[in-house]
């Protein structure tokens, strides 16, 4: 880190005390134009993918997915076989990587740490009231607290999308300072929940006011929204995480979550991530898809690669 | 008791909202008057002065343009007697002024006739504006002397433009008596700049100028003229109306290309998001 | 790190002939009193194809098959017929989009992510605008009743091949003329495909006439004293030659010619955005484009922050072989504009710019630059003024708004120019007192039929596209 990396690190340290502050460094943030923002997402997308760079591609994404179960209906029985293929997304070929972490409620934390325990498959759980975050903040940072003694490695919080469009930044700041301090020694993923956010602008200043607060990872969705992940909200999150990393010198993840089906949709990620950040965020310490549906259509990619014929949803299972 | 000794007016050239005679001195006897004879310097002069007057006039608001050119027509019709006494026929007088508050009227309606969004097939605000081209040239006709000068140059200033105007030089009069109804209508100074003279003098000066955005040849009669000027006129790809046909009929309803002919599309892009 | 694997889009959906005759009359002929030359893929530097070279009497022959067709044929009938043609054409070229695409960036060097993407479908939808004009002429503001000019000598450059054709035949044949078309010598051979759809229509014969060639072909073409109208896309000083030549003559005339675009960037831009901009206003099409944002005018406060997101995105453009999918830039188009793109940039650096490229392996075959940026320019260099067409950008600063203003429109050019600001008002007084044809603000490199394109001063005159667009071929 340079010295000025440094001083600016200090000097943006100090943003969070006072909402003045925050809300002139917030707006000063330059705007994003809607329409090239998505073109230029777009544009990404149409990249074509092929051979050893798909293989590349699928064993990478699979790393990277953070398999996630967050029902009402999820029960003990349920997770423990979530984690299992976590460990072994396919049975069939040893050769497959796991993935990058499971993802469950509070409740459900135990049961999943059981079977994940020493695999390096990382346990993350959202807290914080998730998804509303319509709680009092002592309850939510209970939560937080309840899952990391559990064995949740990562916390996924929500942030207050209240106070955020009242223009409170603080109180959104301060909870999330309080969270990561609650959360301790675990990674905590904030959730900006970009679909109810409205404007590209308001992505940006989300997304800087988790890194400021300290977060260590910025999410896009809850997946309980009707709009989660996009390729265009992505790209503004992934250019936060540049410019935050170019002004402070810390790295920052980020995770789009929710609505990422398909090798194809996963494929277009990675190559925004490599044409925006580059290979530094290529890595599941620094990126991740939240998903569920998306790993097996990953192994069934990944089959179609390895053995010339394409498979089908009887051939992996539904865990 | 004598007779009263009657006070004759000395006709110059209108340049830059001004009365100089030609810099070269020279003037030459036309209508039994002493006109000046303006030369290629006066063209250039001339030149400068419209285009110092670009930046105001096509900056004034449609409605304003439109109020002015209003008045000058006002200042027209007062005028009526003098020109009658220059020889023009009164109902020519009564077309010209006419059609000066015809074209008054357009200033502030070209641009929704002439322009307006497009329908592109994206998320797109697209508009399409005329503007005008700059600084005119414009050779006017040898005759109807009034009724034709008064053809040319409302449809070029009308939109913002500013002209540069060779008077016809047999019957060239009329042409500096409207320029004393210019020079008292509240049009800036420069917008019109009237020369008398020869157009072989001052024409082949005006359509080689760089800083001449527009050559209208309508009183060009000489078809080796016209050609040589057109090609000088292309050195910096200016604009050209050809000339008029010799048996033109000034007095019928000229119709908008005259103006648009003097005009640029400009299509301004911008994207529509939140 | 994440290589992409090669992903070349297939050739074999383009059947090359090993020779072409010229299309005269409805037909492939040869030339009665001109050559031939090849067509070579700039990318590889092999032969694509032997074209023949038109001399005068094949001209004579393609404007008289025009005329009659015109006199016989097209001129007469009634508007609902030609749109149905213009309909049919735009039809088969959607369904040839592939074919003609590749075919494209085979003869121009383009990648094919820009042919398959932009030109491709531009070129259908100008077909289909115009096509709806040819029964509503009188609605279009010219009169009651406006009439074709005749015969249109159409010529058109080697950047855009298909789309400058589909510009400039459209809208002819939508107000009813017919037309003699010349492509460019490098690049004949997406015309003489459209040449084979034309047939396809059954569009009848003499509407459509292409003459292949170069500089002589066209010259003659456009002085034939039996053509009404001239058309000409290309470079300012070929403009001027034509307006000379035209002179004292009834031959209507309109130019799109060069161009030396400011994009503007103020401090408060969309900075991500205004970065794609700045590239795609460059690096779009390799910069072979009359319209491209040649000179970066950027608010000296905030110059640094946007030439390091520049540098950073440019060290992402991947130059190279046109057919892959992946390739953000292709082949320059020739020898000669490769070396005028040299001779240039070479005098940037000799009058003391900054210049600077991404590390970027270039083929060892064909013709190819890596995209460059100069900085420190002033107005006085010769890559602030000369059109260098190609993936050269200089860079200059302004600190306030009149000044960039000032600085955009100090050239004897006009055709386009950008502005990036969040400030609307700020967009609006700047747009105003440009001098250029089409002013993109917040986004660059758009096009659209509907929408009217020329430019100011020497950038030439008229408007192709949109209701405009007809004027040049209306009798008014």
């Amino acid at each position: 880190m340079t010295a000025t990396t440094t001083s600016a690190r200090s000097e943006l340290s100090e943003l969070g005390r006072s909402e003045t502050a925050l809300r002139t460094f917030l707006h000063g943030l330059p705007g994003v134009d809607q329409v090239g923002a998505e073109q230029r997402a777009a544009q990404l997308g149409t990249r074509s993918i092929k051979t050893t760079a798909k293989a590349q591609a699928i064993d990478l994404a699979i790393r990277m997915v953070d398999l996630t179960t967050l029902e009402g209906a999820d029960t003990p029985g349920k997770v423990r076989a979530l984690a299992a293929k976590a460990l072994r997304p396919d049975p069939a070929d040893p050769s497959c990587p796991h993935v990058g972490a499971v993802c469950v409620y509070p409740a459900m934390v135990p049961y999943v740490a059981e079977v994940l325990r020493g695999s390096g498959v990382h346990l993350a759980s959202v807290a914080t009231a998730f998804p509303s975050g319509q709680a009092p903040l002592e309850i939510k940072l209970a939560d937080t607290r309840a899952a990391v003694a559990a064995g949740a490695d990562e916390i996924d919080m929500v942030i207050n999308r209240g106070a955020f469009l009242a223009g409170r930044y603080k109180e959104v700041y301060d909870e999330i300072v309080a969270t990561k301090e609650a959360a301790g020694d675990a990674h905590l993923k904030v959730i900006l929940e970009t679909g109810e956010l409205a404007t590209y602008d308001n992505v940006r200043r989300a997304s800087w006011l988790a890194m400021l607060a300290g977060g260590d990872f910025i999410k896009t969705s809850t997946g309980k929204v009707p709009v989660a992940a996009t390729l265009p909200v992505t790209l503004v999150m992934l250019e936060a995480v540049r410019d935050f990393r170019a002004a402070t010198g810390r790295q920052v993840g980020v995770k789009p979550a929710g609505g990422i089906k398909n090798t194809k949709d996963a494929i277009k990620y990675l190559v925004m991530v490599n044409e925006t950040v580059g290979a530094d965020w290529l890595d599941p310490d620094w990126f991740r898809f939240g998903a569920s549906s998306l790993l097996n259509d990953l192994l069934m990619q990944r089959t179609k690669l390895t053995t010339g014929t394409y498979s089908g949803p009887d051939y992996f299972t539904l865990d | 008791m004598s007779e009263r000794v009657a006070v004759r007016k000395t006709y110059k050239l209108f340049i830059g909202g001004k009365f100089p005679r030609s810099e070269s001195g020279r003037s030459y006897l036309v209508q039994s008057s002493n006109v000046s004879l303006a030369s290629r310097k006066d063209a250039r002069d001339a030149v400068v002065a419209a285009r110092a007057a670009v930046k105001g006039w096509a900056g004034a608001t449609a409605y304003n343009r439109g109020q002015i050119l209003y008045r000058a027509a006002e200042m027209l019709e007062g005028r009526r007697e003098q020109f009658v006494a220059l020889g023009i026929p009164g109902d020519e007088v009564d077309a010209a002024v006419d059609r000066w508050v015809w074209y008054a009227g357009w200033a502030d309606k070209l641009s929704q006739v002439y322009g307006g969004a497009n329908p592109v097939a994206g998320p797109y605000f697209n508009l399409s504006a005329p503007e005008p081209t700059g600084v005119v040239a414009v050779v006017a006709p040898e005759r109807p002397a009034l009724l034709g000068l008064v053809s040319v140059i409302a449809p070029a200033i009308v939109t913002g433009n500013t002209v540069v105007v060779a008077a016809s030089p047999t019957e060239p009069l009329a042409a500096v008596t409207l320029a004393e109804v210019l020079a008292t209508s509240d049009l800036p100074g420069g917008v019109v700049n009237i020369l008398t003279g020869r157009i072989t003098e001052t024409a082949p000066t005006l359509a080689a100028h760089m800083d001449v955005n527009a050559i209208d040849l309508s009183g060009v009669t000489d078809g080796e003229l016209a050609a040589d000027l057109e090609v000088k006129a292309a050195e910096n790809l200016k604009r050209v109306l050809r000339p008029a046909p010799v048996d033109h009929d000034w007095s019928v309803d000229p119709g908008v290309t005259r103006m648009t002919s003097l005009l640029e599309t400009k299509t301004v892009w911008h994207p529509k998001g939140v | 790190m994440f290589e992409y694997a090669p992903a070349p889009e297939s050739r074999s959906v383009v059947d090359l002939k090993p020779s072409y005759g010229l299309f005269i009359d409805g037909e492939f002929v040869d030339p009665t009193d001109g050559g031939s030359f090849k067509s070579i893929n700039p990318a590889s530097e092999e032969a694509l194809a032997e074209v023949a070279e038109a001399g005068p009497q094949d001209v004579e022959r393609a404007v008289r098959a025009a005329r009659t067709a015109y006199e016989k044929v097209w001129g007469l009938m009634p508007g609902r017929d030609r749109a149905k043609y213009l309909f049919r054409i735009a039809r088969i070229i959607q369904e040839r989009s592939r074919e003609l695409a590749v075919l494209e960036s085979l003869d121009n060097g383009k990648p094919i992510k820009e042919s398959r993407d932009v030109d491709l479908p531009l070129v259908a939808a100008h077909f289909f605008y115009y096509a709806g004009w040819a029964d509503k002429l009188e609605h279009a503001g010219f009169g009651a009743d406006p009439k074709p000019v005749g015969v249109a000598a159409q010529v058109i450059p080697w950047n855009f091949p298909l789309l400058m054709l589909a510009w400039k035949i459209a809208p002819a044949l939508a107000a009813g003329n017919t037309v003699v078309l010349k492509p460019a010598e490098t690049t004949p051979l997406t015309a003489l495909l459209f040449a084979e759809i034309c047939q396809q229509a059954e569009l009848p014969a003499g509407v459509v006439n292409i003459v292949t060639g170069a500089g002589d072909t066209g010259r003659t073409l456009v002085e034939h004293p039996g053509v009404d109208k001239v058309a000409f896309t290309g470079s300012t000083d070929v403009g001027r030659a034509i307006a000379r030549s035209v002179a004292g003559t009834r031959k209507k005339l309109t130019l799109e010619l060069g161009g030396k675009a400011a994009n503007i960037v103020f401090d408060d831009a969309p900075i991500d955005q205004a970065v794609e901009g700045i590239v795609n206003g460059i690096f779009f099409n390799q910069g072979h484009v009359c319209c491209a944002g040649s000179r970066l005018l950027v608010q000296e406060n905030v110059a640094d922050r946007v030439l390091e997101s520049l540098k950073r995105r440019m060290a992402q453009l991947r130059v190279g072989d046109p057919l892959d999918k992946n390739t953000d830039i292709g082949a320059i188009n020739s020898a000669a504009q490769l070396e005028r793109i040299r001779e240039l940039s070479d005098a940037g650096s000799a009058e003391g710019a900054e210049r600077w490229s991404p590390p970027c392996e270039l083929p060892d075959r064909g013709f190819w630059f890596a995209p460059t940026i100069f900085t420190g320019v002033t107005q006085a260099h010769r890559i602030a003024r000369e059109e260098i067409f190609g993936p050269v950008l200089s860079v200059l600063t302004f600190r306030t708004p009149a000044e960039a203003v000032e600085k955009a429109n100090n050239t004897p050019y006009g055709l386009s120019a950008g502005i990036w600001t969040d400030k609307g008002s700020r967009i609006l007084w700047t747009a105003d007192r440009l001098r250029a044809g089409v002013v993109w603000a917040n986004t660059f490199n758009k096009f659209d039929p509907t929408s009217p394109f020329g430019g100011y001063k020497e950038s030439g005159y008229g408007r192709e596209g949109g209701r405009h667009g007809l004027e040049g071929y209306l009798n008014v």
